[in-house]
């Protein structure tokens, strides 16, 4: 046990054997409080390392100092699901020789398990972990919750290296990853800024269109059909979606309908939602509030999840494949129902699928809450600058100024017709938003690719163009 | 058409406003568009600030719009009343 | 058919925008008190133009001018009067003069734009004692008059007593106004419940001016609207009920009965006129039904 415990991230990464060209990983548990993903690159950096592929389950603006070490060629390639802005940008400006590649939180561990993204160096943040590297996200001062996206590196990596600031005794039993899978512990002063790991509270929108559209979302799952017991639920932390949250949970007390579970990223509403009896169990691949911590440490109905389990399509069966509601975001949806959550509408990437063509896949209802327009930005067009999930997925547009529904879905258009919800047309939706907003120009995207989008079945759905 | 020698401005940095501001500027008007949706509607925009002031026969101002995705009837508004505050005896 | 009127801040255009559909009946569009005096001239462009070039859907378009007591009141009707927005509304009206004075300023842009004598409508709000005092006089002193409306900010502040919860303090200019604007043959229009965060207050607030008289209520934030909206529709079972008295006066007339029952109760003239209205109100709002 005390081999385990090596002093230095230097002493960790050395002892690793990692070398030029090989692969790195790491999770976004973190978030953007994290100090790991930049402390590790520097050792790997100083050690005079180059040519690694960085994969990380989300990057975000924390992680800036990732600029330098492409530059420096410590890093050649990134795999990744999720890039804020900050480094999207540069991304799309053209900064790496080779493409970024986006995959969904369900792709990532199908190809980190099938070897098709072998990962040599997992580098695990751990808020809590024992000299054995027992490791845990629901205790110390870092806590965050469960660390669902660390489990498959953890599991399938050639060398796993649990990073912590909170060491406990052994042995640490209510682990998320077991000792079985870890090779080296250290111990740093600190893995991470907590205000930046998880938010205080999530609060609900107060913007009226917000509300509205909320409302609406509501509306069209009564009418749905699958609002009944044993209903299952997932929804964004985004304003609207956490207020339909709120809107559904009032309506499923009013009505006494007992749901089996709600899954991904959990914020305190859906624990309110599993106290207040709304849902039987919480399956939680991430938490995004301290509420959601405090529950997942002490409510045994709030159960952590693996990104297997919760979105592989690798694995034998997955949470999403049990969803029958999910609501999502989009930046753009085009007349197809293709949807983009990876760059703006001048094609700069400023985030990722995440878990939202898994979860698009997989629910029985998949719906989309994303206003008309933004700014004089309508959200409806011809086509997205990027497929990120397919309108296949895809089965309802609510904006503030009507629904559409995917037009195969025939019988859900005749229910939310006979419930007077105001059911339109999705190029009716564009029409209404250009003739207030004017027809926005669009650019042909002619430079050269800087990410390659993959599905989550493996297949390449779109390419991100660079834009100056 | 005279204008004073200051600057005129009208409108907001809120999201859906512009700020337009106005000055005189000698031998023709000048025209800068600064917009968050500069790719989508900047030549939209400087159009219909062309289309303004023609309007309203100015033919000597310098104009700036740092638009933070204004509808068009907002920017025509915004330069409207710019223009106005910087006309004389108006 | 106004259940919910919105104010909306003139100068502000993230909230015009989605204005239409906030769900209000009516939307207010405000010079007046949301609009700093340094804002006045870009606010009403910004209305004219809002009205003019984007519309607000199904929404009845009225704008607060200032008040005759200001510099800007003519400027206000001069800029948005092309825009052909349905209602003015005139604050702190005191006397039917106040009336006619705009009265007759609408008459003469009217003209000057080519618009139908009287096309545009007029609000008074009643916010002083002198105008609770002189609102029959008011509601009756021009056929522009659509209805009067009242605000109890402004009049408490005059009456020297503190806006409650309750409302009690305002009971009487409720009443008052009421019964004025029935005489006058208007509508009228209750004053905003003013905490945005207390539904409940809203919904009693609301209640309660409808069991005095009122045909709506005001709100100053989109919050309220929805409850409002429901407090002020005629509830399904009176237009069932509404329906069932119309069909049985049919019925009767057909057979040359004089005296009408139904369900055990005689039918006399002011249930059928009440039958009436509810049938107007339940086809205004897309709730009728066909008649047999």
């Amino acid at each position: 046990m005390e081999k385990k415990l090596v002093k230095t991230l230097r002493e960790a990464i050395v002892l690793s054997g990692l070398r030029d060209g090989m692969s790195v990983s790491f999770h976004h548990h973190l978030r953007n409080g994290d100090f790991t993903l930049s402390a590790v690159m520097e050792e790997i950096a100083d050690l005079g390392i180059k040519d690694l592929t960085l994969n990380a389950s989300s990057l975000f603006d924390t992680h800036q100092s990732l600029e330098a070490h492409i530059e420096n060629r410590v890093i050649k390639k990134i795999n990744t699901n999720y890039m804020s802005q900050g480094l999207g940008h540069r991304i799309s400006e053209g900064i790496m020789e080779e493409a970024v590649e986006f995959r969904t939180h369900g792709g990532r561990p199908r190809d980190i398990s099938l070897g098709i993204t072998p990962i040599d160096v997992a580098f695990i943040a751990a808020p809590a972990s024992d000299a054995a590297g027992n490791c845990s996200g629901k205790y110390g001062p870092s806590a965050c919750g469960s660390l669902g996206y660390a489990i498959p590196d953890a599991m399938y990596a050639k060398k796993v290296i649990v990073i912590t600031d909170h060491l406990m005794p052994y042995p640490l039993t209510d682990c998320s990853i077991p000792e079985i899978y870890v090779d080296y512990v250290v111990q740093v002063p600190a893995i991470g800024d907590p205000r930046g790991i998880v938010s205080g509270t999530t609060r609900i929108t107060r913007d009226p269109v917000g509300l509205l559209m909320a409302e609406t979302a509501v509306e069209v799952i009564r009418h749905s059909g699958l609002l009944k017991d044993g209903f299952s639920f997932q929804t964004g932390a985004g304003g609207a979606t956490l207020a339909a949250a709120k809107f559904l949970q009032d309506h499923m007390l009013r009505e006494n309908i007992r749901g089996s579970f709600a899954s991904g990223g959990i914020t305190g509403y859906l624990v309110d939602m599993l106290e207040s009896g709304c849902f039987e169990k919480l399956m939680d691949v991430q938490c995004f509030d301290l509420k959601a911590v405090e529950s997942i440490r002490k409510n045994p109905a709030h159960h952590e999840i693996s990104a297997m389990q919760y979105a592989s399509p690798a694995a034998k069966s997955a949470v999403v494949d049990h969803l029958d509601v999910v609501l999502l975001g989009a930046t753009e949806v085009d007349t197809d129902f293709n949807v983009n959550v990876h760059t703006d509408s001048s094609g700069r990437i400023m985030g990722g699928s995440g878990g939202h063509s898994d979860t698009a896949a997989g629910a029985r209802l998949s719906m989309i809450i994303a206003p008309l327009f933004r700014a004089r930005l309508p959200i409806v067009c011809d086509r997205v600058q990027c497929i990120s999930t397919p309108g296949k997925d895809v089965d309802v547009l609510i904006t503030q100024r009507g629904v559409a529904v995917n037009p195969k879905n025939e019988e859900l258009i005749l229910r939310l017709r006979d419930a007077r919800i105001p059911v339109v047309d999705i190029h009716e939706l564009k029409y209404m938003a250009e003739k207030l907003t004017g027809v926005p120009q669009r650019k042909q995207r002619t430079g050269r690719t800087v990410a390659n989008v993959i599905y989550r079945d493996g297949t390449m759905i779109d390419q991100i163009k660079s834009v100056k | 058409m005279k204008y004073t020698q200051e600057r005129f401005t009208a409108g907001t940095l809120e999201s859906s406003d512009a700020m337009v501001t106005v000055a005189y500027c000698e031998g023709e008007n000048r025209i800068t568009v600064d917009s968050v949706v500069q790719e989508q509607f900047g030549e939209a925009i400087r159009k219909t600030v062309e289309e303004v002031l023609h309007e309203m026969q100015v033919k000597n101002a310098s104009v700036t719009v740092v638009d933070r995705g204004a509808l068009d009837c907002v920017i025509r508004a915004r330069v409207e009343t710019a223009v106005l505050r910087g006309r004389e005896g108006l | 058919m106004r259940r919910s009127m919105l104010f909306l801040p003139g100068n502000t255009p993230n909230i015009i925008v989605n204005g239409e559909i906030l769900g209000a009946d009516s939307v207010i569009l405000d010079l007046e008190d949301a609009v700093a005096p340094s804002e006045k001239d870009s606010a009403r462009i910004l209305v004219r133009n809002a009205i003019k070039m984007m519309g607000f859907g199904k929404c009845e378009v009225i704008v607060r001018i200032n008040g005759l007591d200001s510099d800007y009141w003519q400027q206000d009707l001069n800029c948005v009067i092309p825009a052909r927005p349905q209602i003015i509304m005139l604050p702190k009206t005191a006397c039917a003069e106040d009336v006619r004075t705009v009265d007759r300023y609408l008459s003469v842009l009217e003209e000057k734009y080519g618009m139908e004598e009287g096309s545009v409508g007029l609000m008074p709000l009643i916010e002083t004692a002198m105008g609770v005092e002189n609102a029959f006089l008011i509601a009756s002193a021009s056929s522009r008059v659509k209805g009067i409306f009242l605000g109890g900010e402004d009049l408490t502040a005059d009456l020297r007593c503190k806006r409650t919860r309750e409302g009690r303090e305002i009971l009487y200019a409720r009443t008052r106004l009421v019964c004025a604007a029935r005489a006058a043959g208007v509508e009228v229009y209750d004053t905003p419940f003013t905490d945005v965060n207390d539904d409940d207050g809203l919904y009693q607030d609301a209640q309660y001016a409808k069991a005095l008289g009122f045909t709506g209520k005001a709100s100053i934030s989109p919050r309220h609207v929805k409850g409002i909206n429901e407090v002020f529709s005629p509830p399904v079972k009176d237009i069932d009920y509404a329906y069932e008295v119309m069909n049985a006066i049919r019925e009767a007339k057909a057979m040359g009965k004089g005296a009408v029952a139904l369900r055990g109760k005689m039918i006399d003239a002011p249930i059928v006129m009440r039958a009436q209205q509810v049938i107007e109100q339940a086809k205004a709002l897309g709730l009728g039904r066909e008649e047999a």
